[in-house]
C-alpha cells in the first residue's frame, strides 16, 4: 500500500472509531442532565454548569482522536 | 495538501529576533495583547460614577464572571484572590478566538523563499500557545494547593500512606490525573480551534458561497465555549486543589463504596 493512501485511511479510521465512544457518552450525559432538569427545574443553572464541565471532559476524547488523525495525516 | 488546501500543523516562521524564530502565531498573540491593552486603556481610562454604555457592558461582563467565581469557590475572599487569573485566561482566549474571524487572517502574506507565508495565524492553532496556557494554569492550580494547605498536607493527597494499599493506588491515580491535565488542557483548545479552521477551509473549497457563514457563527460559539471551558476547568481544579484532603477513615469509606 502506498504510504499516502495508508495515511489517509488511517486518519479516517482513527477519527471514525474515535468519536464513537464520546458520542455515546455525550448522549448519555446530556440526556441525564435534561432528565434531572425536568425533575427539578430550579436546579437548572447548577446542573447546566456541571453538565458543561462533563461535556468538556468527554469532548476532549473525540478531540484527541481528531488531533492524532491530523498528526498522522500531515506529518 | 495536494489539492491546494493550505493546512499546516505547525506555525510558520515569519522572521527572527536575536536568533529566536518568530512565528506568525506569535505575531498574532501580540496583536491580541495590543487589542486588549487598547481596550483596557480606552475603557479603564475614563471611569465614571455614572457609567456610559461601554463601561456598563464591560462591568456587566466582569460582574457576571465574578459572581460565577464567587459562587463556585464559596467565599468572596477566595474569589478576589483567584478572579484575576481566571478572568485573564478567559478574556485572552476569548479575544484570540474572536480575532480569528477578522479578514486580515490569511490575506496578508510575507514572501519567504518563493513561498507565501500568512502574517497572521489563529493563536489557538499553535500547540505551543495552548501548552503555555496549560502550564500557567497547571502551575497556578498546584501552587494554590501548596500555599493553602502546605506542602505535606497537599502532598498527602498524592502519596497516601494511611489508607492502605487501596488509598496508595488512589493517590497515585490522582497524581497521574493531575499530570494528564497538561495534555487535556492544551489538546482540547488546540484540537477544537484547529479542527474548526480545517472544517471551514474544506467547506470553503466545496461550497464557497453562503454555507460557510452559519458554520463560522458556529465556530465563534465554539471559540466562546472553549474559552469558558478553559477558565471554568481551571477554577474547578483550583477548588479541588485547595479543598482539605480526606482523612484516613473517609478515604477508606470512599474506597469501599
Amino acid at each position: 500500500m502506498d504510504i499516502e493512501v495508508a495515511k489517509t485511511l488511517a486518519m479516517a479510521i482513527v477519527v471514525g472509531l474515535g468519536v464513537i465512544g464520546p458520542g455515546i457518552g455525550l448522549g448519555l450525559l446530556v440526556g441525564k442532565a435534561l432528565e434531572a432538569i425536568g425533575r427539578n427545574p430550579e436546579a437548572a443553572p447548577l446542573i447546566q454548569t456541571t453538565m458543561y464541565v462533563g461535556i468538556a471532559v468527554t469532548d476532549v476524547l473525540a478531540i484527541f482522536a481528531v488531533v492524532i488523525g491530523f498528526i498522522i495525516k500531515f506529518t | 495538501m495536494e489539492s491546494g488546501l493550505h493546512i499546516s500543523l505547525a506555525a510558520e516562521r515569519v522572521g527572527s529576533l536575536f536568533g529566536l524564530p518568530i512565528t506568525n502565531t506569535v505575531v498574532t498573540s501580540w496583536l491580541v495583547i495590543v487589542f486588549l491593552l487598547l481596550g483596557a486603556i480606552i475603557v479603564g481610562g475614563r471611569l465614571k460614577l455614572l457609567p456610559g454604555k461601554i463601561q456598563n457592558a464591560v462591568e456587566m461582563l466582569f460582574e457576571y464572571l465574578f459572581g460565577h467565581v464567587e459562587q463556585t469557590l464559596g467565599s468572596e475572599k477566595l474569589a478576589k484572590r483567584y478572579f484575576p487569573l481566571i478572568a485573564t485566561i478567559f478574556v485572552f482566549i476569548l479575544t484570540a478566538n474572536m480575532l480569528d474571524f477578522l479578514p486580515i487572517f490569511g490575506t496578508f502574506t510575507l514572501v519567504e523563499g518563493g513561498e507565501h507565508v500568512p502574517l497572521f495565524h489563529a493563536v489557538s492553532t499553535d500547540l505551543n500557545t495552548t501548552l503555555a496556557l496549560a502550564i500557567i494554569s497547571f502551575v497556578a492550580i498546584e501552587l494554590s494547593g501548596i500555599f493553602t494547605l502546605g506542602v505535606l498536607k497537599y502532598g498527602s493527597k498524592f502519596v497516601n500512606v494511611h489508607g492502605g494499599a487501596m488509598g496508595f493506588i488512589v493517590g497515585l491515580l490522582e497524581l497521574i490525573g493531575n499530570l494528564a491535565r497538561l495534555v487535556s488542557f492544551s489538546f482540547r483548545l488546540f484540537g477544537a480551534i484547529f479542527a474548526g479552521e480545517v472544517l471551514l477551509m474544506v467547506i470553503g473549497s466545496f461550497v464557497p458561497l453562503l454555507l460557510p457563514v452559519p458554520l463560522m457563527a458556529f465556530e465563534m460559539f465554539i471559540g466562546l465555549l472553549q474559552a469558558g471551558i478553559f477558565a471554568i476547568l481551571t477554577l474547578a481544579f483550583i477548588k479541588i486543589a485547595i479543598a482539605e484532603p480526606h482523612t484516613s477513615t473517609s478515604s477508606a469509606q470512599v474506597a469501599a463504596h
